[in-house]
Formats: C-alpha cells, sequence, structure tokens
C-alpha cells in the first residue's frame, strides 16, 4: 500500500542513506529512523513551527516536506545545532532568562531564532515577535523568548564593535 | 509554626533567588524525554476510530477488514475490549448529588459526543493502524444530539443517560443574607448582565500520549505517561486494568505541557495499557491534533445571567448570579466535572467585603467534548463576573473603578476570616496589591492619555481585576470525596558519599521549574552548592507518595516536605559530625558543603568526608551511632481547605472600532503568592498564565455545529495567542507568606489565566464606555465587538 524510494542526505554532518516510505515527513523521518528525537511535532500542519529544522540553510516546516523530498540535501537539526555551537550563544541566554518551561517548543524557536539573527535581524522587539509569531509556545507567554533572542543579538553586536 | 526560620538568611540559601534552572540545557540541546521519543522493542501503535457521529446508537462494527490489512496485529472494539478492563464514573461523596453514568474506554452501547474512542487497531506502525481504521465498518444509528447547554434540560430535549431523568449532573445553591432586600433597598443601584464564556481548550504543545508496557513473567504494567499525577495514574490502571497496585509503574519523564489537560482519565490511554496487557509488548499510543482537539477535556462553557448592587456611596452590598455549565456527557473520572462550577460558587467575590451573597450552579450533560478542570479552574469565570459587574456598577455611579475596589476590598489587616461564600481566607493583602498595581502602571497617566486618545477618536480601555486563586488545597478538595487523589506530598533527601544530595519528591515538572525549586530549597535549606543536588521527580517506583502537580500546588506542598526533610537530613548530618569532632551540636552548622563552626564558619570537615566515613569506614564510628543519611517527610495542609493568593492585575488595550480588533497594548500583575522561590520561574508562571488568560478572553472557543460537530479542530482555525499580538508582561510581587508552613510559599501557576480574562474585558468595556456600549461574551472576537457597537 506505501510505496518506497532510496534517499540520500546529510543530517548534521552525517552522510545518511535510508529507504523510507515515500509518504513519510521530514520530521518522523528524523525523530523516528534516525532517532533525532529533539525535532517535535505539534500539529503536523504547518502552523505550530515545533518541527523546524534547517535545510539547506533555511528554516524548513519539518512536518510539510516529506523525506524524500530532502533527498540530496543538507539537514541540520536541534541536535546539530548544539553539537556545532551555533546555538550556543541562544542556549545561554534562553537559560539566563527562563525563555523554555517544558522545552517542547524550544528546538523550533531555536532554529527560527537562528534564522533571525544569521540574517542580520535587528535587536527590535517588535520585529522579534513578528519573525517567532509561526512557533506557538504555550507555557511562557513569549516575552522572556522575544528577551533571549534580543540578548544575543546585542552581545553579537558588542562583541563586534569591540573586536573591530 | 516553629522552624528553621534563618534557613532563608544563610548566605548560601536559594530561595528567593532568580536562579537558573538545571534542566535547561538538556531541553536547549535537544535533549528531551518526551514520551513519543521513547521506542521500546517489540513495540506496536494505537490509532482509534473514533465516532463522526455527536450521538448515536451502535448496532454493531464490522472489523474483519481491518483486521486483514498489513501490518495489523489486533483489533479491539469496545464490547470485546470491555471484557478485560471495568469502566469508571467520574463522581466524589463530598459533591453532594453528582451523577455520572459509567463510561467504558472504547464506547460500548453509544457514541456519546464526536471523537469518542469507538475501535482501537494496533498495527506494526502507526500509518499502518490508521490505515485499517479506513476499513472498519461501523453499523451506526444517528441519534439526536443535545448540543445547547441552554436547552439541555427542557423538557422536549432528549436525555443522555436513560438511567437518569433529565440532563442534569449537579446543582447547588449558596445563599447567605438577605440579597432581594439589599437590592431593593432605597439608593442601591443593581446592574444585571448575562455573560458567555465560551469552550476552549488546552492546546498543550506536546499532545497527549502513552506508551504502555506489559511484562507478564513479573505481571508488570509499567506506563510512560505524560501527565502531571503519576500516582493517581497508578491506582487508576491498577483498579480498572485488575493489576495489583505495587504491579504497576507510572513514569513521566519530560511533559510538554499540562495545565489540567494531561489529569484526567482518557479512554485511549487506559485502552492502550489494556492492549499492552493482552499482547504482553509495549503499545505507544500518541494523539495527532485533530484527537487533541476532539478528546483533549475543555473547558468553560457557562453561561452565566448575574447581578450586583451598589450603594450611591459605592459599596458593593451583593451579588446574586446563575451559572450554567455543559459537560459532555460524562463528569470525567476520577476529578469530575462538577468542580469548576463549585469554584465559581466558591470564589465569585471573594475579594470583596459583602455581606449578602446568593449563587445557583447547574451543571448538565451534552453531546460535546467532556469539560473538567483546565488551569485556574472556575477562576477566570468567578472573577468575571464579579469585577466586570463591579467595574459596570462603577460606571452607572459615575466613580472610579479603582476607588470602588478601594472602598470594598477586604482590609488587610482583617484576616483571619472569611468570605461571604464562606471561605476561610488569610494572609492576603489585596490592598497593597491594588496600590502598587496603580503605581507601577501609573495609572493617573494612562488616563490622561485615555482622554487624549478619545478626542483622536481612538478608543482605549483601562481594566482591572482584584482576585484570588486556590492554592495549595489540603485533602477537602478530592481526598475527603474518595478519589485516589494525594493531598499530601512527600520528600526525600540522600546524602551521597561523595557530598552531593539526591533528591526526590512526589510531585512533577512539565516545565514550571518544580526539578529546579526542589533544589533549591534543599541546596539552601541543608547547605551545599545547587550544582551537587541531583532531583528525580515523576516516578511511582522510586518517588515518595503523593499527588503531583496541580491546582497550583507544587511549591507550596511539595516545597514545604523537601524543606523539612533537608531540614531532618541536616540534625542528622550534625549529630554525627558532633560525635567525629568532638563537639556540641548546636555548635556545628553545614555550609557550601562542609561541617562549619556556626557564627565562625571555619571548615571543620568536608560533606564527603563525613558520608565516606559513615558508608565505608563505620569503623571508625562509635557501636551506637547509627546514622541514615537519608531523610524523608511528608506535608499537608490541614488548618485550611485551601491557601489562597491574591493578585491585582491590569489591561491596557485599544479597541479599533471600524474592525473590532482589540489589540491589548500592555499587562500588569502585582501577585502576593508568599514566599517567593524563585522570582525569574514565578513571574514566567505568570506571564504564561496572562497569556492563557488573554487567549481565552479575545481568541480561542471551541465552536460546534448544531449537530454537535467541532467544526474548528486545527490549529489553522482554532485561534491560540501568537508572539505578534501578545503584550509585554509586567510582574510585580507582594510576599505574605502563609503561616500554614515554614517555607511560606502559595502557588502561583493560575492566577494570570483566572484573573486576566476580566481585566481585559473590562478594558475593553472602558474602551467602548464612551460609545455607551459594553460586551459580555468571550471570547470576544472583532466579529462579536463589532456587533455589540452596532447594536442600537
Ligand atoms: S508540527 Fe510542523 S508546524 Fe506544527
Ligand atoms: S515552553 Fe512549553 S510550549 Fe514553549
Amino acid at each position: 500500500m506505501s510505496k518506497t524510494a532510496n534517499i540520500t542526505l546529510k543530517i548534521n554532518g552525517e552522510d545518511i542513506t535510508a529507504t523510507v516510505p515515500v509518504r513519510l515527513n521530514l520530521v518522523d523521518f528524523l525523530r523516528h529512523d534516525v532517532g533525532l528525537t529533539g525535532s517535535h511535532v505539534g500539529c503536523e500542519h504547518g502552523v505550530c513551527g515545533a518541527c523546524t529544522v534547517e535545510v539547506n540553510g533555511d528554516a524548513v516546516r519539518g512536518c510539510l516536506m516529506l523525506a524524500v523530498q530532502a533527498d540530496g540535501t543538507e539537514v541540520t537539526t536541534v541536535e546539530g545545532l548544539s553539537d556545532s555551537g551555533r546555538s550556543a550563544a541562544l542556549i545561554r541566554s534562553f537559560t539566563a532568562r527562563n525563555a523554555l518551561q517544558c522545552g517542547f517548543c524550544t528546538p523550533g524557536m531555536l532554529a527560527s531564532a537562528l534564522s533571525y539573527i544569521d540574517a542580520g535581524g535587528a535587536a527590535d522587539k517588535a520585529a522579534i515577535r513578528e519573525h517567532i509569531s509561526g512557533n506557538y509556545c504555550r507555557c511562557t507567554g513569549y516575552q522572556s523568548i522575544v528577551e533571549a533572542i534580543c540578548d544575543v543579538i546585542t552581545e553579537n553586536a558588542t562583541t563586534e564593535e569591540a573586536g573591530a | 509554626m516553629t522552624g528553621p526560620a534563618m534557613i532563608f538568611d544563610k548566605p548560601n540559601s536559594y530561595i528567593g533567588q532568580p536562579t537558573p534552572r538545571a534542566d535547561a540545557a538538556r531541553l536547549l540541546a535537544g535533549r528531551g524525554r518526551f514520551v513519543d521519543d521513547l521506542q521500546l522493542p517489540r513495540m506496536v501503535h494505537a490509532a482509534f476510530y473514533r465516532s463522526p457521529y455527536a450521538h448515536a446508537k451502535i448496532n454493531g462494527i464490522d472489523v474483519t477488514e481491518a483486521r486483514a490489512a498489513p501490518g495489523v496485529v489486533a483489533v479491539y472494539t469496545g464490547a470485546e475490549l470491555s471484557k478485560h478492563v471495568t469502566p469508571y464514573v467520574g463522581v466524589l461523596s463530598h459533591l453532594a448529588g453528582l451523577r455520572s453514568a459509567p463510561q467504558h474506554p472504547l464506547a460500548v452501547d453509544a457514541a456519546r459526543w464526536q471523537g469518542e474512542p469507538l475501535v482501537m487497531v494496533i498495527a506494526q506502525t502507526r500509518a499502518q493502524a490508521e490505515d485499517a481504521c479506513e476499513l472498519i465498518d461501523p453499523d451506526l444509528e444517528e441519534l439526536p444530539a443535545v448540543v445547547d447547554s441552554e436547552t439541555a434540560l427542557d423538557a422536549e430535549t432528549p436525555v443522555l443517560h436513560s438511567e437518569f431523568d433529565s440532563n442534569l449532573a449537579w446543582e447547588r445553591t449558596v445563599d447567605v443574607g438577605d440579597i432581594d432586600s439589599a437590592f431593593a433597598a432605597p439608593g442601591v443601584t443593581v446592574v444585571e448582565r448575562q455573560f458567555r464564556f465560551g469552550r476552549h481548550t488546552g492546546v498543550t504543545l506536546e499532545s497527549r500520549g502513552t506508551v504502555c508496557d506489559y511484562d507478564p513473567s513479573e505481571e508488570q504494567l509499567t506506563v510512560y505517561y505524560s501527565g502531571q499525577a503519576p500516582h493517581m495514574m497508578q491506582v487508576i490502571y491498577s483498579k480498572h486494568l485488575g493489576i495489583a497496585e505495587e504491579n504497576v509503574r507510572v513514569i513521566s519523564n519530560d511533559v510538554g505541557g499540562s495545565f489540567g489537560i494531561k489529569i484526567h482519565t482518557y479512554g485511549d490511554e487506559i485502552a492502550a495499557g489494556v492492549a499492552a496487557k493482552l499482547l504482553n509488548r509495549p503499545v505507544k499510543f500518541i494523539a495527532d491534533r485533530l484527537e487533541s482537539f476532539m478528546t483533549d477535556i475543555h473547558a468553560r462553557d457557562h453561561v452565566v445571567t448575574a447581578k450586583m448592587g451598589i450603594s450611591e456611596q459605592g459599596t458593593i452590598v451583593g451579588i446574586d448570579f446563575d451559572d450554567l455549565t455543559g459537560i459532555g456527557p460524562f463528569s470525567m473520572y476520577p476529578r469530575t466535572s462538577a468542580i469548576e462550577c463549585n469554584q465559581v460558587l466558591n470564589l465569585t467575590g471573594a475579594p470583596y467585603a459583602m455581606e449578602n451573597y446568593r449563587a445557583k450552579g447547574r451543571v448538565v450533560f451534552q453531546n460535546k467534548t467532556l469539560m473538567c478542570q483546565y488551569r485556574a479552574v472556575g477562576h477566570p469565570i468567578a472573577m468575571a463576573i464579579a469585577d466586570c459587574l463591579l467595574e459596570d456598577c462603577a460606571r452607572s455611579i459615575g466613580m472610579d473603578p479603582v476607588d470602588v475596589r478601594r472602598k470594598n476590598l477586604m482590609a488587610d489587616d482583617s484576616y483571619p476570616r472569611n468570605s461571604t461564600s464562606g471561605m476561610k481566607l488569610d494572609d492576603l493583602s489585596h490592598q497593597k496589591a491594588l496600590e502598587k498595581l496603580t503605581e507601577i502602571m501609573d495609572y493617573k497617566g494612562l488616563r490622561d492619555d485615555q482622554e487624549a486618545k478619545r478626542k483622536a477618536g481612538v478608543y482605549r480601555g483601562i481594566g482591572f481585576v482584584s482576585m484570588v486563586e486556590v492554592t495549595n488545597p489540603s485533602p477537602m478538595f478530592y481526598g475527603i470525596g474518595g478519589a485516589p487523589i494525594a493531598s499530601q506530598d512527600g520528600a526525600t533527601v540522600r546524602l551521597d558519599a561523595g557530598g552531593a544530595l539526591h533528591i526526590s519528591s512526589s510531585i512533577t515538572e512539565q516545565g514550571q521549574g518544580t526539578n529546579a525549586i526542589l533544589g533549591q530549597i534543599a541546596a539552601g535549606v541543608f547547605g551545599v552548592d545547587i550544582e551537587r543536588v541531583k532531583v528525580s521527580t515523576g516516578d511511582t517506583k522510586t518517588v515518595p507518595y503523593g499527588g503531583g502537580t496541580w491546582a497550583s500546588r507544587g511549591a507550596g506542598i511539595g516545597g514545604e516536605a523537601m524543606l523539612q526533610a533537608a531540614h531532618a537530613l541536616k540534625e542528622q548530618v550534625l549529630e554525627v559530625a558532633g560525635v567525629l569532632l568532638q563537639t556540641p551540636v548546636e555548635a556545628l552548622d553545614i555550609k557550601n558543603g562542609c561541617v562549619v563552626d556556626a557564627g565562625t564558619d571555619n571548615e571543620r570537615m568536608p560533606l564527603a568526608d563525613l558520608a565516606r566515613t559513615v558508608y565505608y569506614r563505620g569503623n571508625e564510628l562509635p557501636s551506637d551511632l547509627k546514622p541514615e543519611l537519608i531523610a524523608t517527610r511528608h506535608y499537608r495542609v490541614s488548618d485550611f481547605p485551601f491557601v489562597f493568593t491574591n493578585g491585582a492585575m491590569a489591561a491596557h488595550v485599544e479597541v479599533d472600532i471600524e474592525t473590532g480588533f482589540v489589540k491589548v497594548l500592555h499587562f500588569w500583575a502585582v501577585e502576593d503568592c508568599g514566599r517567593v522561590i524563585n522570582p525569574m520561574l514565578v513571574d514566567e508562571q505568570v506571564r504564561g498564565g496572562v497569556v492563557q488568560g488573554i487567549g481565552g478572553a479575545l481568541y480561542e472557543e471551541c465552536l460546534y455545529s448544531p449537530e454537535g460537530q467541532l467544526m474548528n479542530a486545527t490549529m489553522a482555525d482554532y485561534i491560540v495567542p501568537m508572539a505578534a499580538e501578545m503584550p509585554e508582561i509586567t510582574v510585580a510581587h507582594i510576599e505574605t507568606p502563609t503561616k500554614t508552613s515554614v517555607l511560606g510559599a502559595k502557588g502561583a501557576g493560575e492566577a494570570g489565566t483566572g484573573g486576566a480574562p476580566a481585566a481585559i474585558m473590562n478594558a475593553v468595556n472602558d474602551a467602548l464606555s464612551p460609545l455607551g456600549k459594553s460586551i459580555w461574551q468571550m471570547p470576544m472576537t472583532p466579529e462579536r465587538v463589532l456587533q455589540v457597537i452596532n447594536r442600537n
């Protein structure tokens, strides 16, 4: 009943080859086939942002992309962001601000936050709120998340100035 | 109560500090341990065929094709499953007269809400189980549905449970003083409004789910549970599956939000346990979002007709109301669906010193998803009735709403006392909280701005709420009524050989920071660095017995047990130290992991030396000294049914009178939750709570068709608060510790959700007041706001 396909992709820097049902979405593949359970599933229809991962450098909804569509791509999950140190500053600021409670939205939040910061986003709270408005958090009230992201941008600016 | 009061002033006390949570790092690295992350050997997956109708007779269900589908391991209909699990009834003896019918995990004779599970399919993968569900051929005869709670009691409405004479589940009245005479007295203005509070639901980002594993060699059921009350679930699985209680282990690892959603008995989760037992292998069930909307408990759903009377001088003479609430087809097991209505009757007007009070509550059955306790049970309704009528009264006699509150709020020095409804109150600070609130929000400045903006055709409003919150419940909440729900909690502290503490507690973590505050309390009271405290919670096999985390009880009850246990361990350790160091115990203390001379802090012996001596070199101890180096203490609230907190909150909104959109510009909350253990965590609890309250006030509603079909069961259609619409929330504290414990902590988790809706409704009505219009229905959607603006 369900057809399969072979895919080869790079996940968090490792080459992975797998045979997957063509109907399997990327986040389920990552979670259940690859064992990267850091990416979460909240809605399965692109609304909550819990499944946000990086595909070829872009923040993507892992529930709206099929695993077969990820063939040949480079995927980075929250585990990869942490291992490579790319999320280190955000991890520090999220901890300091208590920008997470249950932590279920957090992996997706980090991916969205990083895409904002990497694109040169400003330390402007309204703009940050706008940017993360595709990421649902039921616990925090958002304010601490916005402040944590802001802190990283301000900190980066200070380090750059000091270095210049 | 006396106790080690100096613990709060010790230099290495963590109580009161904004200490970051130790478990944040793990969650931020993607190393969470949520139920769906679990993969067990031989694990199979459950999917459910659910009723497409709100009400239907089950004539038969043909599952032959589903059984033969690829990957299918087993298929169970309700009739088949009922041979292996007993039904449950959600009643409590102290809610006199409450009735409900036996509920089966999978419906047997009739389906009573759209989404009720009828058949469970177990397959190698979830996708295969869902495929097989498509092949199920049910013979269902659609019956007329009871959808509208307001007609549920009419004679012509069908009765949902044939054993009852009507759709009434419960009713209660409270009558204090003489409300009719009070309203009729000269000079009294009476306002009357009909409030409507829509149904909403929890929308935890992690949906409900379970992995149940059964090992027949030990007759052991292990349930991995995403929820708040492991010991309660242990009893429920044991009782209804017929397994000895000690052979049921419930483990709750990381929980992706709960808010009262994951603390009830859900048929699909119970059925997964039955399947595990029948198949002798692990069964996983994870609700998808559609299943969450259709089967997670819903909340609120009240229609309230209410009156308040006020004298010319602004004295509230009384409140009179009638609350009707629809709870779905059954009262939820085991907490029941009558508690919310009961709370509304208990709490309405509780901040105010008034003499007359009459309240009537009715709880009715209907063919919708079950309604039960969700964050701030009953509070948003109770606070809105009193505080929205109060501001309505203030407008009608031309008095400032803050002045009316000043005049009527109980005086801070008037406790202990009772509320008009008879609740025992102590250690509250309504007046102080209100003063602090008006200060931090710059009330005068906002009123000036409001007037200026009005001239420019901009409609801004300021709304308040003064509130109480029920926290730290005693056995009077559930235990007295016969439910297996502990009101006490236990804590164990063990000194390890390396000088670290291992602590465990029966309260649970769903993101509030339970583990963090337990660590803070133990480290501070005992005297070690917080890095050296390791915390275990959420496993019935290893933690002391207790209730879990709900009703804002974790910090106040579990925290006090931890304080007492850490204090007891300290006494034990000092006794050993006194012998080893040949020093009187009173002359010693423990600081930063060392036994020190009290007063000078001169280091005498590292804890690791002491512990290693006890554990490895017992020969060095006198033979009559038998140290345990482990202590357990349990704590419950005994003098009061609940420990109330209070708060004052304000909302600043702008209403676009062309579109009906309400923008919340800012929100302030002054909270008195007694001793604050970790201000950073408490502030986030309050903010998160406020945002859930704003959700209920402005956006969230489960919409049903007249046939009882839930029409917006997706996250695209059911609107939840997102970052861009949410305001900055300023939080401040008053600290009036409760005298019921040494720790002095009350709960804080639900205040925001309980208070925000009333403040927002007041602010919207304040904004609309120049138009002479007002709105009394939540959520206050743009459409509804426009309707009241355009109504003549
Ligand atoms: S799970 Fe992908 S957006 Fe919600
Ligand atoms: S921290 Fe729980 S959903 Fe965001």
